[in-house]
């Protein structure tokens, strides 16, 4: 069975909890001690109806301002795939943890309330969806029971949006618009009675359809060592088994590769998986691997085909994402986690912020504070191997850590 | 040898030159052997911390995988509590010895003991929430840098919210408000001297995902998670074990013999069974399948309060 993996995004009272509550209301998803749980909190309320948000904000703060302040995980499943919703919070402030959330997603979800159309977060939210260029994005009209189903709001709310996406960078994008009550459960996981003009699937019955395939971007393969594997016992006492995960494309045995940075050449021998040996891992596979050759690797080291280097180098310029409540300024250092690899990083120069809603850039930069989007060029200390974004998803992005508060205080798309 | 194309997520066999059977746990387990390498290269004392329970014993199958054929490079910790079913620690022991581990083990009894932690008492009195002064005593004592935990996020709504790598400030606290981001497959576990990162590998794994998985990999469990004749009482909805003393029970509560199993297994004085006659793994699968009741609607240390387990967690329990 497959794993979907779904972000979603919308301003505050843009009803998302209610959407994803709707969700694992109409997929049965919700246990009797969950539902009387909710019921009870409800009817403490003295709302008049179910309220879902329950589900989603887990913590005491987000209970007790209503609003959802951090990425919560919401797990479902139908009898064809399994979903994990990503359910990041919408408001200016929390931009760092959209870019969390749809890091790892293959779709997102992006909410509109019909009574007031496209706003400027939707346009922030849809910057950073395309900035992270997620595969699949469903925009979802909510709300569509308080403009009386209305097809022509929903055409106009289309047309604003249409007119965002002829500015987005990538443009492979697909887009689908949904009309939906996630109130009244029209178009979530049923179809709406109360909108016959709309013809499309649900909200569900898209997801169900996505190809997995589709979802995931495909580049070369990349073998970044995780873990050099040692047993030392009798019975392998000469193994040097190289731990990673394949991303990109897969790696069979017999494969000329190269060894990043040293540059050695050598040959797949075996590919394991556990305790047995296959002739192929597919991308996103955590295997093992030998070589023929006696080779020195290490951890951060990288394996890639012959003929299919990445760039290596000790500067390049990326779109950084700032995450960090201590500003990132020029001259600044860091910590720059590629993957697996760390190196030191320097800022080299700041070239633009990026307004993360299509109204452009702004050149009077002096420094970056958390949530700004911006152009980087950094130095390092070391070269590393990478794609760019566009290009490979994982080997084209990276962290910035601080090294005195040892956070994650940045993530970097290279260009 | 021909290479069938299937499937992205498939590996294929040499030997056999075909696809690999029941893909329903690929991505989370190629998910959890890149956590379990993570944190053998990342931090220089981790442990695995052990309860008995499914969880952990999926856990240590995700270990032997990752770091096949060499041994597993940490050593498990189990914090009892004094208060743990027999076939729990029967079932431990075993599995030590078997795949030649090796073991830790903190008493909650010793904590009881040098006055750090005093006894619950009355109808409800449980040890589940001593257990935490013995884990951080524990990390103290043998300086582990990193704890890995069989904790879900579909578990819990506090837990809903927890990182793949959780740093814990050196007083074991979880400040769940500021948590670093975690983006792509990137783990950051750079800490200062004194604090520790809880790892959880089976973050993104539902309870159907540990039991089928169980099932595939046709991995050994304590029988107590089967249907077996039990001698029990109810109270407040939940099916308590009369087996032993460590469960309070008043003199009008009465004692029958029933059908149960455990659905999760923590200290026998806050978890209750249910009613089953699944006694195959098959059968639980099946179970839990259609089963409408929540994994921790039988932990009755959850039912507190609406924030409960979130105030565990920040006091540094798992």
């Amino acid at each position: 069975m497959e794993v979907l993996k779904i972000a979603t995004a919308g301003s505050v009272d843009d009803g998302k909890s209610t959407l994803i509550g709707r969700l694992l209301y109409d997929t049965k998803s919700l246990t009797d001690d969950k539902l009387e749980a909710i019921e009870k909190t409800s009817k403490q309320k003295g709302y008049d109806y179910l309220d879902f948000s329950l589900v989603t904000d887990g913590l005491v703060a987000e209970r007790e301002q209503g609003i959802t302040i951090d990425v919560a995980h919401i797990y479902f499943s139908t009898p064809t795939k399994s979903y994990i919703i990503a359910d990041t919070p919408g408001h200016l402030e929390y931009t760092r943890n959209m870019v969390t959330g749809a890091s790892t997603s293959q779709a997102a979800i992006i909410l509109i309330d019909a009574r007031k159309g496209v706003i400027d977060q939707t346009n922030r939210h849809f910057f950073i969806n395309n900035l992270l260029r997620i595969k699949e994005v469903i925009v979802a009209i909510n709300k569509m029971d308080l403009v009386d189903f209305s097809e022509e709001r929903y055409q106009e709310i289309k047309a604003d949006f249409e007119e965002l996406m002829g500015k987005r960078d990538y443009q492979d994008q697909k887009i689908t618009f949904i009309p939906v009550s996630a109130l009244k459960g029209d178009n979530v996981v049923n179809p709406s009675i109360n909108m016959p003009w709309y013809k499309g699937q649900t909200l569900l019955e898209h997801f169900e359809d996505l190809d997995k395939e589709d979802v995931y971007n495909v580049g070369t393969p990349r073998f970044p060592v995780q873990y050099v594997i040692r047993p030392k016992t009798e019975e392998f006492h000469d193994f040097r088994g190289f731990a990673g995960k394949v991303y990109g494309g897969e790696l069979s045995v017999g494969d000329e590769v190269v060894v990043l940075p040293s540059m050695t050449r050598s040959k797949i021998k075996e590919i394991y998986f556990y305790d047995k040996k296959y002739q192929t891992a597919t991308r996103r596979s955590s295997v093992t691997i030998t070589l023929e050759d006696e080779v020195n690797v290490s951890r951060g080291d990288m394996l890639v085909k012959v003929g299919d280097l990445p760039t290596i180098d000790k500067q390049f310029t990326a779109t950084v994402s700032w995450m960090d409540s201590q500003n990132l300024n020029l001259g600044n250092k860091y910590v720059l986690q590629h993957g697996v690899n760390k190196v030191l990083a320097k800022v080299e120069n700041i070239h633009h912020k990026i307004k993360p809603d299509y109204s452009g850039v702004d050149t009077e930069v002096s420094g970056l504070a958390m949530n700004d989007i911006a152009q980087v060029t950094f130095r390092l200390n070391k070269p590393i191997f990478y794609d760019t974004f566009k290009e490979h998803r994982t080997n084209g992005s990276f962290i910035l850590i601080d090294n005195q508060t040892n956070n994650t205080a940045g993530v970097g798309f290279i260009e | 040898m021909s290479i069938i194309e299937t499937d992205l997520d498939t590996v294929l066999d040499v030997e056999q030159s075909k696809v690999l059977g029941a893909l329903r746990n690929n991505d989370l387990e190629n998910e959890a052997i890149y956590i379990f390498r993570e944190v053998a290269a990342q931090f220089e004392r981790p442990v695995l911390l052990f309860s008995g329970g499914k969880d952990s014993i999926t856990l240590v199958r995700l270990a032997q995988k990752a770091f096949y054929p060499a041994k597993i490079p940490f050593p498990l910790m189990h914090i009892d509590t004094g208060h743990n079913f027999p076939e729990t620690i029967a079932f431990r022991d075993k599995l030590v010895q078997e795949l030649d581990l090796e073991l830790i083990v903190r008493n909650v009894q010793d904590s009881i003991d040098q006055g750090k932690v005093v006894e619950e008492s009355g109808k409800y009195a449980s040890r589940n929430i001593l257990q935490t002064t013995t884990l951080l005593d524990a990390i103290e004592e043998f300086k582990f840098d990193a704890c890995i935990g069989g904790a879900r996020r579909d578990e819990e709504k506090a837990r809903a919210k927890e990182r793949i790598f959780s740093v814990r400030d050196d007083f074991g606290q979880w400040d769940e408000k500021n948590q670093r981001p975690e983006v792509f497959d990137m783990l950051n576990g750079q800490i200062e001297l004194g604090q520790n990162v809880r790892v959880f590998p089976i973050s993104n794994w539902t309870e159907l995902d540990v039991w089928s998985y169980i099932q595939k990999e046709a991995i050994e469990i304590p029988s107590i998670y089967f249907a077996h004749k039990r001698k029990i009482f109810l109270r407040d909805g939940f099916i308590w074990s009369a087996e032993d003393d460590v469960v309070f029970r008043a003199e009008d509560e009465v004692v029958e013999e029933r059908m149960v199993r455990f659905r999760t297994v923590g200290d026998m004085s806050c978890t209750a069974a249910v009613l089953s006659d699944a006694d195959t793994i098959e059968k639980v699968v099946g179970e839990i399948r259609a089963s409408k009741i929540s994994e921790r609607g039988a932990r009755i240390d959850d039912k507190r309060s609406e924030a409960a387990m979130e105030k565990r967690k920040q006091q540094g329990y798992f």
